[in-house]
């Protein structure tokens, strides 16, 4: 049964313990916030290195631009999120719950809170908010923690976190997940997709794993102009051609990350929206590594010469050589991102690229 | 091989001052903005005692010497 | 001799965190002659306390040279110096130990040398027997001079982290 037909009503939570991991790792739960990581996985390492006081953060950030399945499923179903924090609460013997929802996200923010003014459960004293900071990276794990413990969303290495206490930072669609295995034996089985550029209806979709992307195409009313390209993933993903994207199933395997599916048509210039996209990309490192901060900035800035001054073989070959540069150099996955970005845009969009015009008339080919 | 070691850099803490580029460019070079770029694989026996002063000599220590 | 070393080491400091460098001037050299100066600083000062007790003129015994503001000759001058020796022992020694302390612990105490060069400026005039002849005022000079200048330099340049401003920034929105 879908997340989206669930009742969102207030009712006693089943009874869980240690074993309930057992259950999430059979059930093949993987996280929704974009890594795609096997829940149970994630379970039993904080299990093992709580002491009965283990922070959970229910992760609402919601940081890509282009994603809206937080905030709807926030607004429409905060008991079932609540439900998965409280038990996840219960399994890693959780002293703290934080609320980590976005700070502009006003409605779903008051959802959270009138539900969780509604809860009897004594997990509900142990519940605070956080506002995240309207920042890319600040929806990433180790930023959250950091802003939690420190108040600044920066993030910092990737795992394993040098953090005193056992944190659990899990995004609302894989806690509303949880929730379901824990009344009724089963996930739903299903991925929250937002549908974004070209489509007729934009907006969030619940599909089935295993369904195609050309069926989330159809179902969001197929695309509203000939599609070049499919963004999967959003800013943290790749893009595909439209044929090869098509017959993407939605599978963990596909790497969707948190679901943003961004068709572009044929009327929009590639070379200009990637260049538009590096550019915010890199304006949102939190500068606190060389390589992420300077490189991407210089990958941004050459993207934007090559779409408003026309391209070359000397401006690609840089692109390139600093994409690989860059790659791995970082304290976090922010920069790596980027260039997974940037490198499939130009494989899809390899002529694009070469041929690219400011006037964005293609140059003739000799 | 439990005797390999292998060069680390701290990203956050290193501020692209270059010593370890001066000290051991065998293994070390400088991108553009003058932060490190490793060459990856385990540090060669011959080099590990100038792998060794590059991680003294870090004004920041964010090169580090560990056994993967 | 030691106030020469100790101006020389701390200026060679100086310029280590501003980044300086030519082309046949690579920066581990910077601050590999600092290090080592220091470590010579650290001897010349041992052999000047040393031969600073068993002088017979100034029959100062090993108390005087280990606790400030104890001896009975030039108390104030005395006491200023070994401060300043003792500052310098602290510094050298968490430098030397530095792998274990963690960088944070190592800086903190090593901003210690803003207090102990001066200290030991102060020491030298007030202690030395010659201080007011011409040669000895223009040595102290020039090591005043030298560091007070490197100082200077490295306040107007600001900071030498590339980093520094877009990261206050990032932490500024992030909150």
């Amino acid at each position: 049964m879908a997340l989206l037909d669930q009742p969102d009503v207030l009712a006693p939570l089943p009874p869980v313990g240690l074993h309930f991991i057992e259950a999430l790792d059979h059930s093949g739960l993987f996280g929704r916030g974009g890594a795609s990581f096997p829940t149970g996985t994630k379970w039993r390492a904080v299990a093992q290195r709580s002491r009965g006081d283990a922070v959970i953060v229910v992760n609402g950030a919601e940081g890509e631009p282009q994603s809206k399945k937080d905030r709807m499923l926030m607004s429409t179903r905060p008991h079932l999120i609540l439900d998965g924090a409280f038990i996840a609460a219960r399994v890693l013997r959780a002293r703290r719950i934080v609320l980590y929802i976005g700070e502009g996200y006003i409605a779903a923010r008051d959802s959270m809170l009138r539900a969780l003014a509604q809860r009897t459960e004594p997990e509900r004293g142990i519940v605070s908010l956080a506002a995240a900071p309207a920042r890319y990276v600040a929806g990433a794990e180790s930023a959250a923690i950091h802003f939690i413990n420190e108040g600044v969303a920066t993030p910092t290495s990737a795992p394993p976190y040098p953090f005193e206490l056992a944190t659990l930072v899990q995004n609302v669609e894989t806690l509303a997940h949880v929730a379901v295995l824990a009344r009724t034996g089963a996930i739903p089985g299903t991925v929250l997709l937002t549908m974004a550029g070209g489509v007729a209806r934009q907006g969030v979709i619940e599909v089935e794993t295993g369904t195609t992307i050309a069926e989330a195409i159809t179902r969001a009313g197929g695309p509203s102009v000939a599609p070049r390209a499919v963004l999967v993933g959003g800013y943290f993903g790749r893009w595909m051609d439209n044929d090869e994207a098509r017959r993407l199933p939605v599978v963990r395997e596909s790497g969707l990350g948190c679901g943003v599916v961004g068709i572009l048509p044929m009327s929009r210039c590639p070379v200009c929206d990637v260049a538009a996209i590096m550019g915010y990309l890199a304006g949102e490192s939190s500068a606190q590594c060389g390589p992420c901060f300077f490189g991407l900035r210089a990958l941004a800035d050459a993207c934007t010469r090559i779409a408003s001054q026309g391209s070359n073989p000397v401006a690609l070959q840089r692109l390139e050589r600093w994409a690989v540069e860059v790659r791995g150099r970082g304290a976090c996955k922010h920069p790596d991102g980027a260039v997974i970005f940037l490198s499939s845009a130009m494989s899809v969009f390899a002529r694009e690229f070469e041929l690219h015009q400011s006037d964005h008339r293609l140059r003739q080919s000799a | 091989m439990s005797t390999e070691r292998h060069l680390v850099v701290d990203r956050i803490r290193c501020d692209g001052r270059g010593l370890c580029a001066e000290i051991l460019p065998e293994l070390v070079r400088l991108d553009d903005w003058g932060y490190p770029i490793l060459k990856p694989g385990p540090v060669p026996e011959h080099l590990l005692p100038l792998a060794e002063r590059a991680m003294a000599d870090c004004p920041v220590l964010a090169i580090a010497l560990r056994r993967r | 001799m030691s106030l020469v070393l100790l101006s020389a080491v701390v200026i060679l400091g100086i310029l280590s965190t501003q980044r300086v460098q030519g082309s046949f001037w690579p920066r581990f050299l910077t601050t590999g002659l600092h290090r080592n100066l220091a470590l010579m600083t650290v001897v010349f000062l041992v052999l000047h306390v040393v031969t600073a007790v068993v002088d017979p003129y100034t029959n100062l015994g090993w108390a005087a040279a280990l606790i400030p503001f104890s001896s009975y000759y030039r108390t104030f001058w005395l006491g200023l110096g070994v401060i300043s020796f003792e500052l310098l022992l602290a510094i050298v020694v968490t430098s030397l130990l530095r792998g274990f302390l963690g960088h944070r612990t190592w800086r903190v105490i090593h901003w210690l040398t803003y207090a102990a060069w001066p200290v030991g400026v102060v020491h030298g005039l007030g202690t030395g027997t010659d201080t007011f002849s011409a040669w000895m005022l223009a040595i102290t000079g020039a090591c005043i001079a030298g560091v007070g200048i490197a100082l200077v330099w490295k306040v107007a340049s600001g900071s030498s982290d590339p980093l520094a401003d877009a990261r206050a920034t990032f932490r500024r929105e992030a909150r």
